[in-house]
This record gives C-alpha cells, structure tokens and sequence, in this order.
C-alpha cells in the first residue's frame, strides 16, 4: 500500500516536471494525470492542488466542470459510447440504454469487478458509423444496434469463464 | 475621498467613490433585492436578483460603482420582469419548508421574494422534484444543499475571509452545486469549521448544529489562545448558548476559529467543579467553603519560604495571577512562585529582555496587514492561532513575501511559501547561516545598527568561525535555500518574525531567540509599523501571567527580585525588592525562587550553575492554580512523584484534572464566563473580561479565593472587593499597566506599556528608543546542539504541537463537537520511515522514549521530515510528556527541552485500545 502511494508520486513528479507550477496549467496538467491513471485519483488531485498552491476544492470544482475527467477509475475495458448529433439521431441513446442493462452499471461509473466502465462522450469522429462506441479508445464499433451491442463485452466475460487469468495490474494501465 | 451624486428613483444621492450602486441605494434607505451580495466581500455578479436602469441600460447594480450624474431606476417593468424571473428560478430549486427552517424570518430569500411578489400558484408548479441528501457529518454545521441559491456567499468566504478553500462550484449547468474536494462529506474535508460561511449564508441552506437563540449576549475575550479575540457570549436562562465574533474588534473584526465559535460548552459541562473537595482516607469529599478554606489557610501556614510552592494560572486573569504573585511572596515568603510559561516562552522573555528590553510582540495584531515579509519559524499559527493565521493568510495573498522554517508543512504551505524543513532544534544554525548571508552581502541596515544597537562588532566576530556549509549540514536546509530566505527577509520590508515553542522549547532556547531578534535588528526591522518580532503567546493569558511577575525572577511589572540583577551593565535591572516591601508592606524572600521545571526536578541541568544541580527537594506544599501540570510539565513522571510525596497539596481548578486528582483539597473556581477581569492578548493588548454568568454551584473566582486564603492566615492587603480595585493597586506599582483602568477599558483599546492615566498606549513597540534599554545589545552567537540526539536505539525524533480543534487537556475536550473533529491522539510519520517500519496510517503504535512509553495511532505523511515524528499534546490517554525529558532546561529561560526528544516507534497488535477517544 505504502509502497504503491510512494509509486504514484514518482509518476506524479514526472508528470510535474514538464510544468512550472502555475495556476492556469491547472487543466494541462489533470490531463497528464488522466493520461496516466486513466481517471483523477483523490490522491493524485491533492498533489496537484499543492504544486500550483491552489485549493483542493478549486482543483475538484474546475475537473468536475469538464465532462472529460473522470473520478472513478475506469474498468479495464473502458467503453465510451458517442453521444455525438449523428449517433444520436441514429439511437445511441438506447445503445447506451443496453449497455447500462446489461453491465449494471451507469454512465460514468465502473463494475464492481473492474472490468467494464462505461463514458458517455462527443463525436469520437466516425459519424459514417454512426451509432458508434470505442473500447480503449482504440476499437471501434459501429453499425450498432441494441442486439448486436453484446460483442464489447461477451469475449472477455467468456473468456474469464474459460478459466483464463485475468490481466493484472493498476486500474487504468490501458492507455 | 471623492463625493459622487447620482439619482436613484428620483431621490438625489451623494455617496463616498467607489460605492457601488446597490450599495448607495442601502446606504440611502431604498432596497434593491440581491442574494449573492456580502458587504464583507468582493462583489459576484451571480444571483442577478440587483438589476436595475440605469441611464436606460440595464445594469447590475452590486458590481457597479456609482458614477457622477447616473440616473438609477430600480422598479421598470423591465426589470421587474427579468428579477421575477430570476427569483422563480431560484424558488423553483428551493425546498421552501420555511416553518421549520432555522433561518425563518432571517431568510433573505423570503426578504427577495416578499419584495419580488411570487404567487402561490406559480409557486406549486415550480417545486422541486428531486431531493438531496442532507450533509450531517459536521458536529457543528448541517449543510441542506435543498435550500441553496447557490449565491457563492460561503465559496467567496471560505476563500476571501477564512482562505481555506474548502468549498468551491462543482459540475456545471443545471448540475451545479457547492461541493468540497470529491463531494466528501464536510468534515472530511479541508473545512476549518470557523462556520464564517455559516454565519454568512443568506438561506438555511448551512445552519449550525442545534442553534439556539440567546435571550442576552454579553461582550467578552475568548479563553483559549493569545490572539485575544473579542466575542460576545450568548445567555439563555442559566446556560451559555452561543457565541459570535465582535466585529468591531480590531484583531478578529468578528472572525472567530473553531475553538473560539464552538468551544464555549466546556462552560455548561456537568463535570464542572462545584464544591470544594478535601480528600479523607484516600477520596474526595464535599466540603462547605469555611471548612476547606480553614483547612488550607491551617495548614499553608506551617510552611514558609523554600518549603512552599505556588503556581499561578495563565487562563486566569491579571487580577488573578497578581494576587497570586503577591501571595506567594507575603503569604508564604517565598519567590518558588512559577506559571506555564516557563514551559513557553520564558526563553523569549529572559532572553530578549537583554537584547531589546522587553518580548512583547512589537506591533499590534491588526498591523500584521501592514509587513511586507514574515518569517514563521518554529510554529503553526493557523492551528495554534488560527485569526493571527487568516492575517497572515491576507497579507501573502496581498503579495507579502512568506519563508517558513519547520520540519513539517504546516497549513501555511498552502500559500506561495519559501520553506526552510530544517531539522528540530538546529533553528540557531539556520538563522546564524541567514545573518551571515546578510552581512556578506551587505544586506545590513547599516544607519540603524550604528544608531540604534551596541555591540555589533562582538556579535559579527562569532558569525566570522560559523560557515554556510555547518548551517547546510548541521539543519539539513540547503545553503541556496538558506541564501534566498535571507535575501527574502533582509530585501522585503517591514518583515515581521513569528514564532512559538518550536523556537523556545528547547534547552538552548534563549539562543535561537536570540537569533530571530538580531535578524531583525540587523536589517533595522524594529520601531516600525508591521516591523519586528511576534512570539505568539500560546494561552489567553500568558502574557500576563509574565508581566504580573508569576515568575521567580521578577514581581509584577519586570521589576527585579534580588539575586536576578541578571544585565549589571544596565542598573536599570536593580532589585525593586525595597519598592515591594514598602507597597505591601512585609518582608519579602531574599533568596531567588524555582521556576515550574525545577520545582518538580531540581536536579534538572542547565540554569544556576553547579550549586542549583543538587538541590534535594525542598518544597513540601504546593498551592497550584488552574495547571494541569501532571499533563503540562516535560517528563511528568517528577511531577507526579513529587506531587505524591508532598506534605500538603492544594489544587484549584475548573474541572477535576489529573493534577487536581492528587491534591489534598481541590477548590472549584469560576471559569473566564462568570467572572470579571482582565486579560492581556499576544500583541500587549490589555482587555476586560466580563461576567456573562453565575459560576456553578459553589465555585468561586480565584480572585477571592486566594485573598480569601490570605485573610484566613491573618495576612492585610487581600481586602478587595472587586477586581477593579485589584486592577487600581496593579495600576499603582506597575510602571507598563500605570495609565490602564476599567474606566479607560471601556473605550480605549490599549496596549502596555501605558504609564499614566493620559498615556495613549504603545501601539508599537521600540519607537525612538529601546525598552528600557535605550539600545539594543546584540549577543555573540553559537551552535548548540540539542543534549540528546537520535541514535541506535531511539532513532527518531520526536516533536510536539496542537491541533486546530483542542487546546490542551481540559477544556476543548470537553466540548463533543470538538472530540468529534479531533477524536484521538496522533502521530506523525514521514511515509519513508513508515514503509521501513512496516507501518500504515491508523496502525496502534507504542512510542518509546528512554523515559518511557505510550500508546498512540500512526498517521503516514509527507508532510514532515524523515526522521521526524510529531505528536499531539492534547490526550490524556496517550500522554506525551511522559515520554519528553525535563533533565536539561535553558540557563536563562528555564524551558526544557520538548521539541526535540528522540524515541523509538513500534507497531503493536491491540484492536481496542481502553478509553481512547469516543466515538
Ligand atoms: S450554501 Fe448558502 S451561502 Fe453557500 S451558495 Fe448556497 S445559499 Fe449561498
Ligand atoms: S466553516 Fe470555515 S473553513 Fe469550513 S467551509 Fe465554512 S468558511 Fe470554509
Ligand atoms: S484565534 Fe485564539 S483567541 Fe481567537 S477565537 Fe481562536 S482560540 Fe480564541
Ligand atoms: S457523432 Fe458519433 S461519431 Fe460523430
Ligand atoms: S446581488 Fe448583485 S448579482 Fe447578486
């Protein structure tokens, strides 16, 4: 436990290493730190709030204001389900209606055995594919319909009942 | 300041430049609905609720300044309208259950929507739906989000008043909320609870817990730190209710901190004393005042001279601690007449007193605006003195520059800070380092050393052997670091130093005293408005328990006992022992007196040469007033022996403390409430106390106590009958108190010293001449390390300090709330030492020191050194001076050496630990 806290601080020192240390990085900066963990620790915005000397709540306000943070950390398949004017007008609302159903879980949150996490986001930029989701931000989906939406997240459930070892490692590392 | 005439409504109004509208209109009678509106502070914008026509544009009159010749029209259709609509929106968020809401009838919300006229039908279609949770976690503040308006008041008070931060806007849209750091619940967050946005928010969206309305309030002085806030306490029938900063105030201007707010209900405590108490056969027994009295006043009489202890309280106030004084010397004869600051800042007193004359602080709280720099060495005032912390919090956000020298990153760190993490009791080195960075450099007042201070020469030479290199090595503080605070300092004036039991408690104390008062005297930081030097008092009252002479050294006023002409370069420190003996009339002891360390361990190395080192203990009855010294005093341990094998024990106190405990006879004292009195604030202030109630049961105040005593063994001079006329014999014998009088107290806000009944007060300290003194003297310095050090076995070491919710023992806790916020004892540990001791935060650890051990929690940080511990003073349960040692004190202060104890940590495997904290 210690030794994982000591671990993220050395990240966070490189993260802060590339910044002076100024309020208006505030944003830059939470970027970096989402990069890195995949969402905004507690732990982490707390440092943050301490190398730019500006309030902890300042720094939780100013993150909780843009749809792009996240607080919770992120399932090891990451779904983000495009809420973009071309999905939506397609059905993405029911897309992410399913997806909901069917992982238990709502936008934004993550399953309890932190496999899954669902995000709702703007255009992810394959409106041609209209309605569309990305795993990882790297695979993308579309053509989707409510029916056909079980492919995101059938394998790996299949997978881990065929008695495969699951991926280790810290939430987040998929990035 | 210029006039500006505008019409409002046809009304012609003149107003002072830079009114803003609203403000002109509120000033002048005419009422413009507004919300987020806070004459304390700066103006938002948010609620829109103020618009207003203005010259036929609409304009929003709370961020507007009155301009010449503006024609204001605050009733338009138009405006109408667009405020209707605003106040709809709001109302439709609002969970209006106003019969039952604290703020029924004080609601700004209602005054908005009287004015605006909603009807009630519009009214039903516009309520909420959803409900929010209610966030009780707060022993003192509820916060019902159901009843926001979202009008930032509490965000902008948090931030511009209190500058903590702890709340901001979160989420966006219709989403948005106040919210703290993660949503966390309040008292899991940043909050400070000085409940100023409580006292702030327009609706009843934060209330204080259980408010109840006071049926009197009466204006008095906080009880707990030196700041010396002023507060009205609330009265409803016989129970304190309330209490609320003075805003007129010139140190707290209304402000208050946690204990100051909340810590009142020790007063209401059922543990209170209420009888005196005489032990039989090894119990306490209720005993009717003649009988304790007789009993007391029978048997102090067989004791005289060296037999006889006293201590006097500094929670009590001057009138008091004078009578005690006096008492120890005419009632018992004796100058063993000790009081807590021995433990505090007798370092800074004895040690100043040659090199400036006198330690008051040197300027006035509400000056503390006015530096330019403050070095903050050794001490946490936003915890320990948490108003004088919001002023320096205000003046570095105003652009002061702010070096901090301690071992852990205390609050302050939060503001742009230069720090200076140097290890525990090397605080002489890292200022002689800052001094010869000075002097190098040629960062000198040069006019101000020649003309003002003597001595500098000897003062150089000892800084000629001292390199920068030692200062890195011994402190541990980089020699850049060291370089660009004495640059800091010495660059950015008026710079004002601040500091507290990390400076003095320690057995070379007087010499990092020493230290801080030449920096400022070799930048010719004194005489100044916001210039010099501000040891913080640590109790109400410390400050006056010094200056009342409850010290062996002086009687009241700094007049010299024999055998204490300390300075014979300056006959101006005689002996007054003749003035003494003529103003009360008796024979007074001859030979010095033993200060709070030495009564309890005279062999105790360090002060009075060879001679004092072997004493055998000579006191055999102590007459001790409102000190928890079994808590207080450094390796406790002598004092419990001594306590237990004392011939006679006399304990007066407010609640039955472990000292009280032990005594033979325990008397019941009124508490700061229900007496009348004085009290003198960390900035010389001296200030009246009043009665707010009747003390329980059959206490009594200390004043008549202890005279009563006097009477009772046929001694004259104790016939008074109210403090006041103590306060006139006080103000006769003591040249700094000369001019001060309840009569002038009523008025005047003065500060010592104050010679006569015309004398204005000494706002600052040092003007055109030194104290007493004339010049100031500057000292050779040197190194001393600290006489035990880490090692092997003990490799840790261990400090001390408060935290924000108690004070010390007693009192703060007390109150439920408090213990709420602060339930249980702590230690903290730098993460790295942790990780090799296999320890997390909340683990039960055991702290060894070679006096003993005890039981605490562990609290893993990175916010303290390696090699560091701090640990509370505040528990009982976990007492920490069991562990610190008392074998070595200060030659000239006689303040042992707390701040720097090395211990041992190890973890232990007890799930319950018995009578820690409660839940
Ligand atoms: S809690 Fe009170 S002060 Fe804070 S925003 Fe809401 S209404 Fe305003
Ligand atoms: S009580 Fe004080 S510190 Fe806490 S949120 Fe309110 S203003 Fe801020
Ligand atoms: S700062 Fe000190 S004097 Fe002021 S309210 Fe707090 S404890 Fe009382
Ligand atoms: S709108 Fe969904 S990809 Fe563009
Ligand atoms: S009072 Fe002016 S906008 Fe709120």
């Amino acid at each position: 436990m210690v030794d994982y806290e000591l671990k993220n601080r050395i990240i966070m020192k490189e993260i802060f290493s590339s910044f002076r240390g100024t309020e208006n990085e505030l944003i830059p900066i939470l970027q970096h730190v989402q990069e890195h963990f995949g969402y905004l620790p507690e732990s982490a915005m707390l440092e943050v709030a301490r190398f730019i000397s500006v309030s902890e709540s300042k720094v939780y306000a100013t993150a909780s204001f843009y749809s792009q943070f996240r607080f919770k950390a992120t399932g090891k398949k990451h779904i983000t389900v495009c809420q973009g004017t071309a999905c939506h007008v397609r059905g993405a609302g029911k897309i992410q209606d399913t997806l909901e159903r069917q992982l238990g879980i709502k936008e934004g949150e993550t399953t309890a055995d932190q496999e899954y996490s669902l995000e709702a986001v703007a255009c992810i930029g394959c409106c041609a594919l209209a309605p569309c989701i990305a795993v990882n931000n790297e695979t993308i989906y579309g053509r989707l319909t409510p029916q056909k939406v079980k492919v995101v997240h059938e394998p790996i459930r299949g997978e881990r009942k065929n008695g495969q070892k699951n991926h280790s490692g810290q939430p987040g590392n998929m990035l | 300041m210029q006039e500006v005439k505008l019409v409002i409504d046809n009304l012609e109004i003149t107003v002072q430049e830079g009114t803003t509208v609203l403000e002109a209109a509120l000033q002048n009678g005419i009422y413009i609905p507004h919300l987020c509106h806070h004459p304390d502070l700066k103006p938002a914008g948010i609620c829109r609720l103020c618009m207003v026509d203005a010259d036929g544009q609409m304009l929003v009159s709370c961020r507007a300044a009155a301009a010449e010749g503006m024609v204001v029209k605050t009733g338009t259709p138009a405006v109408e309208k667009v405020r209707r609509l605003a106040v709809e929106l709001l109302i439709a968020e609002h969970d209006a259950e106003c019969l039952t809401c604290g703020k029924n009838f004080n609601c700004k919300l209602q005054e908005v929507t009287r004015f605006v006229q909603i009807d009630r039908e519009r009214l039903q279609e516009l309520k909420a739906s959803e409900r929010k949770p209610v966030d009780n976690s707060h022993p003192f503040i509820t916060r019902d989000y159901n009843k926001c308006v979202l009008c930032g008041i509490c965000v902008r008070t948090c931030d511009e008043i209190q500058g903590a931060g702890a709340i901001d806007f979160a989420l966006r849209g219709y989403a948005t909320k106040i919210s703290t750091f993660g949503d966390n619940p309040l008292r899991e967050s940043a909050c400070e609870s000085c409940g100023e946005c409580v006292e702030r928010c327009p609706v009843g969206a934060l209330l204080p817990v259980g408010f109840q309305q006071p049926s009197r309030e009466v204006e008095t002085v906080c009880p707990f730190c030196g700041t010396g806030c002023g507060l009205f306490l609330g009265v409803r029938g016989d129970k304190l209710v309330s209490a609320r900063g003075n805003p007129r105030h010139t140190t707290n201007k209304g402000r208050l901190c946690v204990k100051g707010r909340f810590g009142w209900s020790f007063v209401n405590s059922p543990e209170r004393l209420q009888a005196p108490l005489i032990k039989k056969d090894g119990r306490f027994v209720e005993a009717g005042w003649d009988e304790a009295l007789d009993l007391v006043a029978g048997k102090l009489s067989q004791y005289r001279g060296e037999e006889a202890g006293v201590f006097a309280s500094a929670k009590t106030s001057n009138e008091e601690i004078y009578m005690a004084s006096k008492f120890a010397r005419v009632v018992l004869g004796t100058n063993n007449i000790a009081n807590v600051a021995h433990l505090c800042h007798a370092n800074t007193v004895r040690g100043l007193l040659p090199v400036t004359g006198s330690a008051g602080m040197t300027v006035p709280a509400w000056q503390i605006r006015e530096s330019a720099c403050f070095f903050v060495a050794g001490c946490n005032p936003t915890e320990a003195h948490p108003v004088i912390g919001l002023e320096i919090r205000k003046a570095v956000r105003e652009g002061a520059r702010l070096i901090i020298a301690n071992p852990k990153e205390i609050s302050l760190c939060r503001l742009p800070h230069l720090r200076l993490p140097l290890r525990p009791g090397t605080d002489a080195a890292l200022i002689m380092g800052m001094a010869k960075v000075i002097l190098d450099e040629g960062l000198l007042d040069e006019k101000f050393i020649a003309e003002r201070t003597i001595n500098f020469e000897a003062f150089k030479k000892s800084l000629e052997i001292f390199s920068l290199n030692e200062a890195e090595e011994v402190t541990g503080v980089s020699k850049d670091l060291i370089r660009e605070a004495a640059r800091v300092y010495a660059s950015s004036k008026p710079a004002l130093i601040f500091w507290a039991m990390g400076i003095t408690q320690h057995s070379h104390g007087h010499n990092n005293v020493w230290a801080l008062a030449h920096l400022a005297m070799m930048t010719g930081n004194y005489g100044k408005p916001g210039a010099g030097v501000a040891p913080l008092r640590g109790h109400n009252n410390v400050q006056g328990a010094t200056d009342m002479g409850a010290t062996p050294a002086w009687y009241p006023g700094y007049q010299l006992c024999p055998g204490y002409e300390l300075y014979p370069r300056f006959n101006k420190f005689s002996s007054s022992q003749e003035k003494f003996e003529k103003a009360w009339g008796y024979k007074l002891p001859d030979s010095p007196g033993l200060s709070t360390v030495k009564q309890f361990n005279v062999k105790a190395k360090g002060w009075g040469g060879a001679a004092m080192r072997d004493l055998q203990q000579k006191i055999k009855a102590w007459y001790i007033i409102g000190a928890d010294l079994v808590n207080g005093v450094a390796e406790s341990g002598h004092v419990r022996r001594s306590l237990e094998e004392a011939e006679f024990v006399v304990v007066q106190d407010i609640f039955l403390t472990e000292t009280a405990k032990m005594a033979d006879v325990v008397l019941p004292a009124a508490c700061f409430a229900e007496k009348d009195g004085t009290f003198t604030s960390t900035d010389r202030r001296v200030q009246r106390i009043h009665k707010v109630l009747e003390p329980p049961g059959k206490a009594k105040a200390d004043w008549w106590i202890t005279s009563e005593i006097a009477r009772r063994m046929e001694y004259s001079g104790f016939d008074f009958q109210n403090p006041g006329q103590i306060m006139d014999e006080i103000a006769s014998l003591v040249p700094i108190y000369g001019g001060i009088s309840y009569e002038r107290l009523k008025e005047e806000e003065l500060r010592w010293p104050c010679i006569d009944k015309n004398h204005p007060g000494t706002p600052v300290l040092h003007v055109d001449q030194f104290i007493k003194i004339e010049k100031a003297e500057f000292w050779p310095l040197e190194y001393i390390p600290s006489p035990e050090l880490p090692d092997e076995d003990f490799p840790l070491i261990m400090t001390t300090g408060r935290t924000l919710p108690h004070f010390h023992y007693n009192m703060t806790r007390k109150v439920e709330g408090l213990n709420k916020l602060c339930p249980e004892d702590f230690v903290e540990i730098n993460e790295i030492d942790a990780a090799d001791l296999h320890i997390q935060s909340g683990d039960n650890i055991k702290v060894i020191s070679r006096r003993g051990s005890v039981v605490s929690k562990a609290m893993v940080s990175n916010r303290i050194i390696p090699g560091v511990v701090f640990k509370t003073i505040h528990f009982i349960e976990s007492p920490t001076n069991m562990l610190t040692s008392s074998e070595f004190i200060d030659p000239m202060g006689t303040t042992p050496n707390t701040k720097v104890c090395p211990v041992r940590i190890e973890k232990v495997a007890i799930r319950k630990l018995e009578g820690l904290g409660e839940k």
